[in-house]
């Protein structure tokens, strides 16, 4: 097992000989995405042509099937088969794990009568086209027996109960410390339920090759989707092999599998033929998980100079009926401000509705919209400037766990940002600078978002042209993963990046966790550097025991890989010709990291620090947004114009998540208003102004052997605090229930 | 979607008499709305007759001095028209103001005026919805209605008409030219051709069966300023939550109600030397609130207000 202390190690990509880590390099499948020509999960060629199969969604959100009428339907051109509960193929139970070693349970689609939640998948049509499968799940005739849903979040908060498993975590004595506080602030916060609204619907295409079910679907995760798929069908783990090349979007939506993935396989099955099924649009929105809705109490107590005495989140959400899934979104707040009296824990409530799981920076991109404004108000309320009152709450170590910290430049952020943005042209005291028609604010807010790594494999080969092809169970939701894979391939064995071939997303390559939690690129990364050192140690030795070779007799530890050149001071040949004359099959070998034992000895974060300027128009109570810088410490960066899209991306999301993004629920009947892109509002090209994402040149030699961490959540984490803050700052009111909709800012000006 | 055949009309008689003798039949222009909507089986037309083809696409002079606007012509077509951009800024701006431009590539003017709500119960099949299913109820009126009309509406039906452009052209006093089945070209003024929804909200215009609209005439342009303002929760492609087109002395509201509103009380309040929000606020004393969109009042207001004010250029 290694330690933290071998991180600090030099090896090839913290070297960086030939200047790839670091470099923009385009996207290693960006030609094949931009020209249409990636296939994506439905979009793969099957050895036959497919069947479609259509789900057919409940129009309730809580009861039993009592009828089925499926007549018409099977009467209907080109259907083959529908399925219901009555009726549905034979499946192993909900939440069986033959294999001990499966990293998810089975999954039954159509297992019986009940309804849980509206949208809740209830028929399934096979035919021969798109066309008729859709026309025929129309005429499936269910009757229902509809219970009261229990959908109502805001109305029974009272009700919340402690997550199981989890208590409180208060440090001194928080009520206390708050009641002598000489300055205190008490507000509640709301956020609504967010969809992952991904461009690519899930979906999958599935045949069965002998006893093999090959299947290609769109998931984060490629082992926990395999064994479910194979528990759920009574097979062999071995015997589903599936692939996940590319992936329109996750945002976490896609880290478990739905009804699709069963249901092609299923009806591959029934019919001998592939068959293809992908989740509308519509039905996106209630049959996979959503971000619940937030009620966040805010307390903070400080002295007059603005040291902070006691801190308190308590956030309530709600996850489904038979779930357990928390928004945890107070817990980002333990390792963020210094204060001797501290208090954060979550309340749940179950209720009918579809499942709670997680999107993009689960827990800091609610919290932080409560925190960050927080902060804000106090610092006004003391006439200090936020990024003063933020940097004197700044904690030495971290104030829960006394770790020291890995690498916390999060000052350096808020510091370099404000000189960047011009934060010294804010007038601190609101509704004062116009620019036309438009009031005129800025704000700020801090982000912090936790860094982890997690095992994983990897394969480098290298054939007799020199290439080098790495292979892991990775997986790319837009992330950059290919790319990043290609260029610390690059780098480690000296070969330019036009010799590197990836291949990932399959459940036969080395595993590895995947895409989630922004531990993506480290965790395969530093797999990929363990291969990619063995591959070079392979390649010495091959080199230095080959009398053909310039290099033989060694000594193997001296080989130096650069330009497609091994050497050993002036004796130098090719990769390919040593590989063509010495092992013209190519080699291959695999490379494991594992966290290090000591890693938990570190409290190890991402940081940034937000900059946002609005526009409100004082009519209207429209909110632009008109520029925005984020600020970021992430480590060291593998790639300058992934991360950056990566942080951008993150942060429209957070300009989203304050003014424009949210669903709701309509509670007569337990489903969500918005179904399509055209009602649920996430940001078009006119909604962003200027944008730009600076990372600081760091390295956190304590996270893992590159010295990066992960940037995919730490963008949108604090960046709509930054936009309500600049909201305040325009127009002198504030308005905690997001998004902050031109309704809601209206008759909060109007009321003052 | 269901099963439909499809005919490409050769001339706009033989598409009347078409849409006349054939069952269930409708016109096809850009496709925008209704294609989307047969996806969500909402619109379940068993024949389909496409007009698109048309040669009705001319934006031409009249001798009055206005405009002659063919119903195919595209909305992005009118909106850059340089007639249009000096004469009638009001339409272009209330144009673009509409969809997305890939929208607006494929929408026609006679196809923008026939577009259906965006009321979310109209568009989900399992709620009830007096518009798409008669007589089921109207799952609006008790639901997150946050959006829906002020003006004008009923127990039966709160929804609101979706255009930015009809709002402009109503302000502009245009008039719709039609051909009916029995091939008789009729012309009456675009105010007179959408319903308020009383009691049968799923009839929504004065058209007869089969007839389709040709042309829409703009008068000559009316003296004073134009203005057109939409609020929207977001900066595009987004339904608004109000508008207002000043032309002159006449205005018309946007989604505050079942068809483009012409602002009678307010322009007759300013003819008479109102100021601008005296003149909204005796425009909206009819405006009622359902639920949650009793915002939708005030900012109507605001906004007419302060965009007659643009117009006059006092502001």
């Amino acid at each position: 097992m290694s330690s933290v202390a071998d991180y600090a190690l030099p090896n090839p990509v913290t070297d960086n000989r030939s200047g790839l880590i670091g470099k923009g390099v385009d996207r290693y499948e960006g030609p094949l995405k931009v020209t249409g020509s990636a296939p994506y999960a439905y979009e793969v060629t099957p050895p036959s042509p497919p069947a479609y199969g259509v789900m057919v969604p409940a129009t309730i959100a809580c009861g039993r099937i009592i009828a089925v009428d499926a007549k018409a339907a099977e009467a209907s051109p080109g259907v083959a088969a529908v399925w219901t509960h009555l009726n549905a193929p034979e499946q192993a139970p909900r939440g069986t794990r033959v294999h001990p070693r499966s990293t998810a349970p089975s999954r039954p689609v159509l297992e019986d009568d009940r309804v849980r939640f509206f949208g809740q998948p209830v028929a399934f049509v096979l035919a021969d086209t798109l066309e008729n499968a859709q026309a025929a799940a129309h005429l499936v005739q269910l009757t229902y027996e509809e219970q009261t849903p229990d959908v109502d979040f805001h109305g029974q908060l009272a009700k919340a109960e402690q997550p199981p498993g989890e208590e409180d975590v208060e440090i001194g004595d928080f009520a206390n410390g708050f009641a002598q506080s000489p300055a205190k602030l008490d507000e509640t916060w709301c956020t609504p339920i967010q969809n992952h609204c991904q461009m690519e619907p899930c979906a999958s295409i599935a045949w069965w090759d002998g006893e093999t079910c090959v299947v290609h679907t769109s998931v984060q995760m490629v082992k926990p989707a395999q064994h479910g798929l194979a528990e759920t069908l009574k097979i062999d783990r071995d015997a589903v092999h599936l692939m996940t090349r590319y992936i329109g979007g996750g945002f976490g939506g896609k880290g478990q599998t739905y009804d699709d993935i069963t249901l092609a396989a299923l009806g591959a099955r029934f019919l001998g033929r592939p068959v293809k099924v992908a989740y509308s649009r519509q039905h996106m929105m209630h049959g996979t998980i959503h971000r619940p809705a937030t009620v966040q109490r805010v307390r903070l107590g400080a002295t007059k100079d603005g040291q902070l005495t006691a801190m308190s989140i308590m956030t309530t959400t709600h996850c489904q009926r038979d779930g357990h899934f928390t928004e945890h979104a107070s817990n980002f707040a333990r390792s963020l401000y210094a204060a001797p009296n501290r208090l954060t824990g979550h309340r749940l409530i179950h209720l009918d509705l579809p499942g709670a799981g997680p999107m993009r920076a689960p827990g800091e991109a609610s919290g932080m919209l409560s925190l960050e404004c927080a902060m804000d108000e106090l610092a006004e309320a003391l006439g200090m400037d936020p990024i003063e009152l933020r940097i004197k709450n700044e904690p030495e170590v971290d104030p829960e766990t006394g770790k020291p910290f890995s690498l916390r430049q999060l000052v350096r952020c808020m510091r370099e940002g404000a000189q960047l943005f011009g934060w010294d042209r804010r007038n601190p005291r609101p509704g004062q600078a116009r620019d036309g028609r438009w009031m005129v604010g800025m704000g700020m807010a801090a982000a912090i978002r936790g860094n982890f790594l997690l095992p994983a494999k990897a394969s480098f080969s290298v054939d007799r042209h020199g290439v080098i092809t790495v292979r892991q169970g990775m997986t790319d939701i837009g992330t950059g993963s290919y790319t990043v894979l290609a260029q610390i391939a690059a780098e480690t064995l000296g070969v330019p990046l036009a010799d590197v071939r990836v291949e990932i997303g399959d459940s036969e390559l080395p595993p590895a966790p995947g895409s989630g939690g922004q531990f993506g690129a480290a965790t395969a990364g530093s797999a990929a550097l363990a291969a990619g050192m063995n591959l070079r140690k392979a390649i010495a030795d091959l080199a230095a025991n080959d009398p053909g070779s310039p290099l033989h007799g060694g000594p193997a530890e001296a080989v130096t890989f650069q330009d497609g050149v091994i050497a050993i001071a002036n004796r130098s040949e090719s990769l390919a010709s040593l590989i063509a004359r010495a092992a013209p099959e190519g080699l291959t070998v695999e490379g494991e990291h594992r966290p290090a034992a000591d890693a938990r000895n570190w409290s190890q974060h991402t940081y940034g620090a937000h900059f946002c300027e609005v526009g409100v128009d004082p009519v209207t109570g429209e909110t632009r947004m008109r520029r925005m810088l984020g600020v970021f410490a992430a480590g060291r960066i593998i790639n300058y114009k992934t991360a950056r899209s990566q942080l951008t991306g993150g942060m429209i999301w957070g300009v989203a998540s304050a003014l424009t993004e949210g669903n709701a629920v309509d509670p007569r009947y337990g489903s969500l208003v918005n179904q399509d892109l055209a009602s649920y509002l996430v940001p078009v090209q006119a909604d962003i102004g200027e944008l730009d994402a600076i990372m600081l040149d760091e390295a956190d030699d304590k996270a893992n052997p590159l010295g990066i961490k992960g940037v995919g959540e730490l963008g949108i984490s604090g960046a709509g605090a930054a936009v309500a803050n600049a909201i305040y700052n325009a127009v002198g009111v504030r308005v905690r229930d997001y998004p902050i909709t031109p309704d809601k800012l209206l008759g909060a000006m109007l009321a003052r | 979607m269901r099963p439909f055949t499809y005919e490409r009309a050769r001339d706009p008689q033989a598409a009347v008499k078409a849409a006349a003798e054939t069952p269930g039949a409708r016109f096809l222009a850009g496709g925008t709305n209704l294609l989307d909507l047969m996806k969500l089986e909402i619109e379940r037309p068993q024949h389909l007759i496409d007009v698109g083809r048309l040669p009705l696409g001319q934006v031409e002079e009249t001798p009055e001095g206005g405009l002659r606007i063919g119903s195919m012509a595209s909305n992005t077509a009118l909106a850059a028209d340089a007639r249009v951009r000096s004469r009638y800024p009001v339409l272009t701006q209330a144009i673009v103001a509409g969809g997305s431009p890939q929208l607006r590539n494929k929408a026609t003017t006679g196809g923008n005026l026939l577009q259906r709500t965006r009321c979310a119960y109209f568009y989900d099949t399992s709620k009830p919805c007096n518009k798409r299913e008669p007589g089921s109820g109207c799952g609006a009126l008790e639901g997150l209605n946050r959006n829906a009309a002020i003006l004008g509406a009923s127990h039966a039906c709160i929804a609101t008409h979706p255009s930015d452009m009809a709002v402009a052209l109503v302000a502009l006093d245009a008039r719709v030219e039609t051909l009916a089945p029995d091939g008789d070209a009729r012309e009456f003024p675009l105010m007179e051709l959408h319903r308020l929804p009383g009691e049968t909200p799923e009839v929504e215009t004065h058209l007869i069966r089969g007839e389709l609209i040709t042309a829409v005439v703009l008068p000559p342009p009316p003296e004073g300023g134009q203005v057109y303002r939409k609020v929207r929760d977001r900066a595009s492609y987004a339904a608004g939550l109000a508008s207002v087109a000043v032309a002159g002395g006449r205005v018309a509201l946007g989604m505050v109600a079942h068809k483009p509103w012409r602002a009678a009380e307010a322009e007759a309040a300013l003819a008479g030397g109102a100021s601008p929000e005296a003149a909204m606020d005796a425009e909206l004393a009819s405006a009622s609130e359902t639920g949650r969109n009793g915002f939708k009042i005030t900012l109507t207001a605001r906004l007419g207000a302060a965009a007659i004010a643009e117009a006059k250029g006092t502001r």
